[in-house]
């Protein structure tokens, strides 16, 4: 009681409380994201680009593909349509609105799919090294020799349009990025004197993969994985625009902007407003990839 | 440094073995019946049978495999049906055209690219840095054929400057071919500038901030040498790596800029491949395009090795 009374002590505990929880505070990842801006900004723009995305059918104004044939056409602004219509007279935003619902499940469930795998191929590689490590590595090295979108749309004339198919093809495509990123850290943990001590008690490779390895090699996983969600919208898009990714009726981002070329000189309002969408939407994640980097990382500054 | 060039020829051939392989189990695997397509549906059954016969579609897998690698390896890829004409000398007969719009995209994107990085840099927290950057980092993150879009859309539909697609050719003079050009570099170049630019900054960033540079200022020398030639020097491992890496994905946006704008190159044969399930097509080009990346990686790292000493692969960290 006295000790409250008394300025001088009663300050030093308080004090040095509150420069721990600062200091904590200052710690914290979250923390550090929302005081980079531009992390801010990619943030909200993912939040509200996924948002719209789950809320489509509450926040869609008309039926995404309700024809309206005497209605085609429609320039932005003209009454009920803020975005046009297309060439069936479909409502542009709805189509947009539900576009995004596609367009960001085939992103991220591509890289999904391509994270899980190349994760553990790169984590095999890297821990067990050897011959393994230089067969699945030169496998990986192949796989990259293939462009991108040409191997994507290799494997979507296998599988077959839809878009599953897309998020399988994005995921195959993405394999190897993946892998050699985790491959890279394994390296770099591997030999830290925590999984030495791990190793010399006896604990099981698989242990030591999952409860210490991985767990540190999650910060580049995650960087990475935020920048090629980024990376995956594109791919859809494109895709979608060589008309080999999501079929029409079905709205993605891609083939409305695809719609929007073969009208380009009449209706240029949907080729540029759908491509401005994913143009926003891949800046955000971006933004959030920068951003997380630098948290992580404060070495490597953009 | 010769060991660790010789090392990464070396490992270039499994990789070449690996792509190779992998094109022939993705053609296989394309649905469809060659014959059926080269003959059309209303064929006769006696003559898809010949046909396949032929082909050598009925030999078994394996057979048709060695005979595919010993064509492959005489550079023989096999006949175009929709073409009608060897796989080979189509390929080659389109290559310049793609690597004429390609490479002048690449060489406009380094030298714009790379000094507004170092720019940057050099100014950092600056407005023109900010400027900058956020328009580097709107130029990654813009799909390629939006920008060929709105490109052909502004220059061509609305002030009806520039040719929307084709080629130029010679005998109408100089300018029909420069203006068929432009927008499909203007739309190749700006991926790879954005890129540029933001790797060269951060790169002499991190060169500015080392005590070498600090101490050659501090000694008087000129600032244009010290940055161009020792700080430059030092940050350009990590560009080249990025360079590499756009020549080798520059074929990714020839096939959707090609695509735009009618240009008669690799990116549009590779599309008319698939869309016609031209099976020998698909395999010679999807085969030519990795063979290529692979080279031109083996080529980028050798010249990372010969500029940046320090590097061995799979060594990591010796000097």
């Amino acid at each position: 009681m006295a000790a409250t009374e008394n300025k001088g002590s009663a300050l030093g505990v308080e004090a040095q409380l509150e420069m721990v929880r600062r200091e904590r505070k200052a710690n914290n990842a979250w923390h550090k994201l929302s005081r980079n801006k531009m992390a801010v900004v990619g943030l909200v723009i993912v939040v509200v680009m996924v948002l719209m995305a789950v809320f489509a059918n509450q926040l869609s104004p008309y039926d995404p593909n309700a024809i309206d044939m005497t209605n085609a056409y429609a320039a932005p602004g003209s009454e009920g349509h803020i975005f046009g219509t297309d060439n069936y007279g479909r409502d542009l935003l709805s189509r947009i609105i539900f576009g995004a619902r596609i367009s960001i499940f085939v992103a991220v469930g591509g890289t999904l799919v391509g994270a899980f795998i190349g994760v553990l191929v790169g984590l095999v590689a890297g821990f067990f090294g050897g011959l393994l490590d230089s067969i699945i590595m030169r496998v990986m090295d192949g796989m990259m020799s293939f462009p991108f979108v040409l191997l994507a749309l290799i494997l979507m004339t296998i599988l077959g349009q839809g878009a599953i198919n897309v998020v399988i093809a994005l995921g195959i495509g993405n394999i190897p990025y993946f892998a050699r990123v985790v491959r890279g850290q394994v390296h770099i943990v591997k030999n830290e004197e925590y999984c030495n001590a791990e190793r010399v008690l006896g604990a099981s490779p698989v242990r030591i993969l999952f409860t210490h390895i991985l767990p540190n090699a999650m910060s580049p996983i995650i960087v990475y994985f935020t920048l090629n969600v980024a990376s995956a919208i594109i791919s859809e898009a494109a895709l979608s625009f060589l008309g080999m990714g999501i079929t029409p009726p079905t709205a993605s981002w891609g083939n409305i902007l695809s719609g929007g070329r073969t009208c380009l000189r009449t209706s240029p309002h949907i080729a540029t407003i759908s491509g401005i969408f994913i143009l926003i939407t891949v800046l955000g994640f971006n933004l959030l990839g920068d951003g997380i980097r630098d948290v992580f990382d404060p070495k490597q500054k953009q | 440094m010769a060991k660790t060039i010789l090392k990464r020829v070396l490992q270039a051939i499994p990789v070449l073995f690996v792509v190779i392989t992998a094109t022939f189990i993705l053609t296989r695997m394309v649905p469809g019946d060659p014959a059926i397509t080269m003959l059309g549906p209303q064929a006769s059954p006696d003559a898809v049978a010949e046909l396949r016969e032929q082909l050598g579609l009925n030999e078994p897998m394996w057979k048709q495999y060695i005979d595919y690698l010993l064509g492959v390896l005489q550079g023989d890829f096999g006949w175009s049906t929709s073409y009608n004409g060897d796989v080979m000398p189509l390929i080659l007969s389109r290559l310049p055209a793609t690597l004429s719009i390609t490479m002048t995209g690449l060489i406009i994107a380094a030298l714009v690219g790379i000094p507004i990085g170092v720019e940057s840099a050099l100014h950092q927290n600056s407005i023109l840095d900010y400027v900058f950057m956020v328009v580097a980092l709107v130029g990654v993150s813009m799909p390629i054929f939006w920008l060929g879009l709105m490109l052909v859309l502004t220059f061509s539909v609305n002030l009806g400057l520039l040719p929307a697609m084709g080629m130029g050719t010679f005998s109408n003079g100089v300018w029909d071919v420069v203006s068929h050009m432009i927008l499909p570099v203007f739309c190749l170049a700006t991926i790879p500038a954005a890129t540029l630019a933001r790797i060269s900054r951060s790169s002499m960033l991190d060169t500015i901030g080392t005590d070498y540079i600090k101490s050659l200022r501090s000694r008087g020398i000129k600032e244009t040498l010290v940055i161009w030639k020792h700080a430059f020097k030092n940050a350009l491992p990590p560009i080249v790596t990025v360079l590499g890496l756009q020549i080798a994905s520059a074929f990714t946006g020839a096939i959707l800029t090609e695509t735009i704008f009618s240009w008669p190159g690799l990116g549009t044969l590779i599309v008319n491949a698939v869309n016609g399930r031209d099976y020998s097509l698909i395999q010679g080009t999807v085969l030519f395009t990795a063979v290529v990346f692979v080279v031109i990686n083996l080529v980028v790292d050798i010249i990372y090795a010969v500029i940046n000493p320090r590097v061995s692969y799979e060594g990591g960290g010796q000097n």
